[in-house]
């Protein structure tokens, strides 16, 4: 036992290994939310008169809401007035491309392993990042715009392409859709706009890194996907973020519109400040994702790897409209220390013939919580519906928690509906095992989670599945007792 | 009629509730007060808006007044070949009178008071267990002392019809002593057509390694609208069964909870719901494992035709001192028809990390290959239907450890499937 609370010291003392901040001179809105600051917000970022009026209904619609409670997780509430909604890096004038971008915000992205620069030369991945409320850079974009592919900020998707914008924006997460949507459509301040023209198959992997830099202030960013008919894109999200003794809020919204035929695949490890040992400071990541397969035989596919956040919100949807759509859902979910997650997923059968498939994979480790909560709704339009559902619990330690809340909900009696999930803990065999092949318990149990999660790490896109892994071996480590 | 606010409905039955139990009543009915009859989409009646119904259906809310019954009426009510001892209640009033009684056991109304009421099925869970409790006349107390083993099956015989009022209120305190084993049967019959409401509320205290089964029947037709809620306790090496057949009714909630209280118990609640026309069940249950090395099983299958909706919310819940727990959940649902809905809704909440849990639920159809297979060999379409839905809830059947009323069933659910086989 003493070896392992040794092993377990060492690990609880370890630092977030992303929580540097670096002061950089910053183009900040004033603290506090009202319609002033969301005029502000949208005439700094030189709006058209139509997205104002939208953030504003957006706004009054955010007033009449209440903070949701129903989630399974419990944390001080925010004080939306003590919020700082923009913030920026300042530059003069929008960067034409990566060497007129400032090399401090470069170097801040070199020491996340994300070299942009490195990016140009490498093929591979288009990168968008976005350092607290703006996109500082965008990689690749000339090589994408040959092909049609539009990828690039969403402010500037606003003024470059504001038919699209227009006609996408909210169709998928309304912005009355929950608290937290209406609050991000309200002060959105950037993000990642993705078009992927008809029959185009995206030959990168696109790719958004999010992350938080200043104190106090709250990142809404945006992203909107939109496939066309028999089109494909594979999309990567990363997030970090300073360790900070207080909490800060990531309320994002990310819409995927997928028209006939077409399929996407969207990836994200989220890697957030999760709070120190005692559950001090970290991020509140309250998210809405949504993804619609709105034409015939469409696919939207979502794989999180959750290790971050103080507190985590989130459920990454499809909507199976079109006939023959499917819907994937792959997640692991990681808690360690004090962190509380509840995310799942919904899938809303609609279309005829359409499928779905969930595999959750949920580890708790020291004194955390982390909850599956899932919907599987079939219409009583969608003939031959067919979902499997799969949500597994691994318990490491005796104080921390797992839950699970499935709902399913069937009006077709064609439909076929599976659901099971199971809780456990790390066999004490399989680790006996390991040690008697001369594998140490703390190698051992990284490869049984490894094990244990592979079905949804094989899902991820090569470069961000080795990432995962190390990632899960680190979050875990010495987390056995 | 006016909107049913939270508040009135039921006061004029609060008003005339009897005197007994004067400190439980008052409690239940603050909390009756502080808990408002559930609104629309609250999270625990989302799929069963029992306000609304209640609203719709029911005119008077007084209580229903006791009516007498017949020795005949009670001989015909009985299962075939049902050996075992009878207590009867006429509108959750028992009767002891028509009752037999029943050697080594102690019976009698709830007229006296008994110290422990209100101390299992607690009034703030469930806003109708608090309605209940401020307002029940006329219960039962059954105490078997220890090391009783009551051979022959009880059948708890309730005969209910809406009169002046149309509310009843039956509440049953069960206390199972140390090494004691009893087996119950619940049923009730309904006289008359006019709609009623059912507020049940039935309390289970059972004693170390004592063995306690409670069967029960709801097939009291589609004009009744019924709110159970029946919470168990069981201590150590004890065992619990529970069989809950439901083949009728307007809108049905049953709440079953068990507790498990000392090591090495055993929980088991099995379930079937064969619904048609406009039925609508509600089946939520509950599991609490309080301590380490208990078990628990649930099974519930579920059969819709016509316009019926099933509802089923399973939660285990292990705490943090219960290691070692084994608990298993499992819920299958087959739809018959266009219009029949299902809302499944298995939890799981661990807070314990040595454990084996699990649940799994399907919603489905027949096999057409069984049925074609059936069909080959010259079995007629309905018959083979009904052999394979049969088939399907045979598993729950089986647990049904007492032969009259498993036949019952059986003849029932055939009835039901338009097959004899």
């Amino acid at each position: 036992m003493s070896k392992d609370n040794q092993i377990l010291e060492e690990f609880t003392s370890k630092e977030y290994e992303h929580g540097w901040s670096v002061n950089y001179e910053a183009d900040e809105a004033p603290i506090g939310l009202n319609e002033e600051i969301i005029r502000w917000i949208s005439a700094k970022k030189e709006e058209p008169e139509w997205l104002l009026e939208w953030r504003l209904k957006a706004f009054r619609t955010w007033k009449s809401m209440n903070e949701p409670e129903w989630a399974n997780v419990h944390y001080p509430k925010v004080d939306f007035q003590k919020l700082r909604y923009y913030s920026a890096p300042k530059q003069t004038k929008k960067p034409k491309s990566l060497d007129e971008v400032d090399p401090e915000l470069l170097a801040i992205y070199e020491r996340l392993g994300i070299s942009l620069n490195e990016q140009k030369r490498l093929q591979g991945i288009a990168v968008d990042a976005v350092l607290d409320s703006v996109s500082v850079a965008t990689t690749f974009k000339d090589t994408l715009g040959k092909l049609g592919i539009i990828f690039c900020s969403f402010s500037e998707a606003v003024k470059e392409h504001p038919d699209l914008v227009k006609k996408y924006l909210g169709s998928v997460v309304p912005m009355t859709d929950n608290y937290y949507a209406a609050l991000n459509s309200a002060v959105f301040s950037d993000g990642s706009f993705c078009y992927i023209p008809k029959g185009v198959r995206c030959p990168m992997e696109l790719s958004t890194y999010f992350r938080i830099n200043a104190a106090n202030t709250g990142q809404f960013e945006r992203t909107l996907i939109v496939a066309e008919e028999e089109s494909y894109v594979s999309y990567l999200e990363g997030c970090t973020a300073p360790q900070r003794d207080e909490n800060q809020l990531h309320a994002a919204v990310v819409e995927i519109y997928a028209a006939a035929h077409a399929e996407v695949k969207y990836s994200t490890v989220q890697n957030w400040f999760p709070g120190d040992k005692e559950g001090k400071g970290g991020i509140y990541n309250f998210v809405t994702k949504r993804g619609i397969c709105a034409g015939d035989h469409s696919k939207i596919s979502w794989t999180q790897v959750e290790t971050g956040s103080a507190v985590t919100w989130k459920y990454p949807s499809c909507i199976l409209k079109g006939d023959h759509s499917v819907g994937e859902f792959y997640s692991v979910a990681v808690t360690n220390n004090m962190q509380q997650a509840d995310t799942g997923t919904k899938m809303i059968h609609i279309g005829k013939n359409t499928k779905s498939r969930i595999v959750s994979k949920g580890i708790s480790a020291g004194k955390s919580q982390n909850s599956y909560r899932g919907q599987v709704q079939v219409m009583k339009r969608a003939t031959n519906a067919r979902n499997f559902s799969q949500c597994d619990s691994l318990l490491m330690g005796d104080r921390c928690g797992a839950h699970t809340f499935p709902y399913i909900d069937i009006q077709n009696p064609t439909a076929k509906v599976e659901h099971e999930a199971t809780t456990s803990k790390i066999g004490e065999d399989q680790i006996f095992y390991c040690n008697q092949r001369g594998i140490d318990t703390e190698d051992a149990v990284a490869l049984i989670v490894n094990g244990y999660a592979k079905e949804v790490l094989n899902q991820l896109p090569m470069e961000f599945a080795v990432e995962a892994q190390k990632l899960l071996a680190l979050t875990l480590e010495g987390s056995v007792g | 009629m006016s909107t049913l606010t939270t508040q009135d409905t039921f006061e004029a039955l609060l008003e005339s509730a009897p005197q007994n139990f004067s400190e439980l009543r008052a409690a239940g009915k603050a909390i009756y007060h502080s808990l408002g009859l559930p609104a629309a989409k609250e999270e625990e009646y989302k799929f069963t808006a029992i306000t609304k119904k209640l609203e719709k259906t029911i005119s008077d809310f007084r209580a229903a007044s006791p009516f007498s019954i017949s020795e005949n009426q009670i001989k015909e009510s009985l299962f075939k070949g049902f050996d075992g001892h009878v207590l009867v209640f006429s509108n959750g009033k028992f009767l002891p009178e028509l009752s037999q009684s029943i050697e080594g056991i102690e019976i009698s109304t709830l007229d006296i008071e008994v110290a422990e009421v209100g101390s299992i099925a607690k009034a703030e869970k469930d806003v109708f267990a608090a309605l209940n409790q401020a307002s029940f006349a006329g219960g039962i107390s059954i105490k078997v002392p220890k090391k009783v083993q009551v051979e022959k099956p009880i059948l708890l015989l309730s005969f209910n019809q809406a009169n002046e009022g149309q509310v009843i209120i039956p509440r049953y305190w069960i206390e199972v002593g140390d090494f004691a084993e009893v087996t119950f049967m619940d049923q009730s019959i309904a006289l008359g057509e006019s709609p009623y409401f059912v507020n049940k509320v039935v309390e289970v205290k059972g004693g170390i390694n004592s063995q306690i089964n409670y069967f029960r029947l709801q097939d009291e037709g589609n004009q009744v609208l019924e709110v159970s809620n029946i919470e168990t306790d069981v201590q150590a090496d004890a065992r619990f069964t529970s069989v809950n057949i439901s083949v009728s009714g307007d809108m049905v909630r049953n709440n079953l909870s068990l507790n498990l209280l000392g090591s090495n118990c055993e929980g088991n609640m099995y379930g079937i719901y064969l619904l048609n026309g406009k039925s609508h069940v509600d089946n939520h249950t509950n599991v609490d494992h309080t301590i380490p090395h208990a078990e628990s099983n649930e099974l519930y299958k579920g059969i819709f035709d016509g316009q019926s909706r099933g509802v089923f919310n399973g939660k285990i819940f292990v705490r943090q001192d219960a290691q070692k727990t084994n608990a298993f959940q499992q819920n299958n649902n087959v739809l018959l028809s266009e219009d029949a809905i299902v809302n499944t809704k298995p939890q799981l909440e661990i807070w314990a990390d040595d454990v084996k849990c699990s649940h799994g639920c399907t919603v489905g159809q027949l096999d057409e290959e069984a049925l074609f297979y059936l069909q080959a060999r010259g079995i007629d379409k309905t018959l083979a239907k009904g052999l394979l839905l049969y088939a399907f809830v045979g598993e729950v059947l089986e647990k049904i450890e007492d032969e009259s009323f498993k036949n019952h069933v059986v003849e029932l659910i055939q009835k039901r499937l338009g097959s004899k086989f």
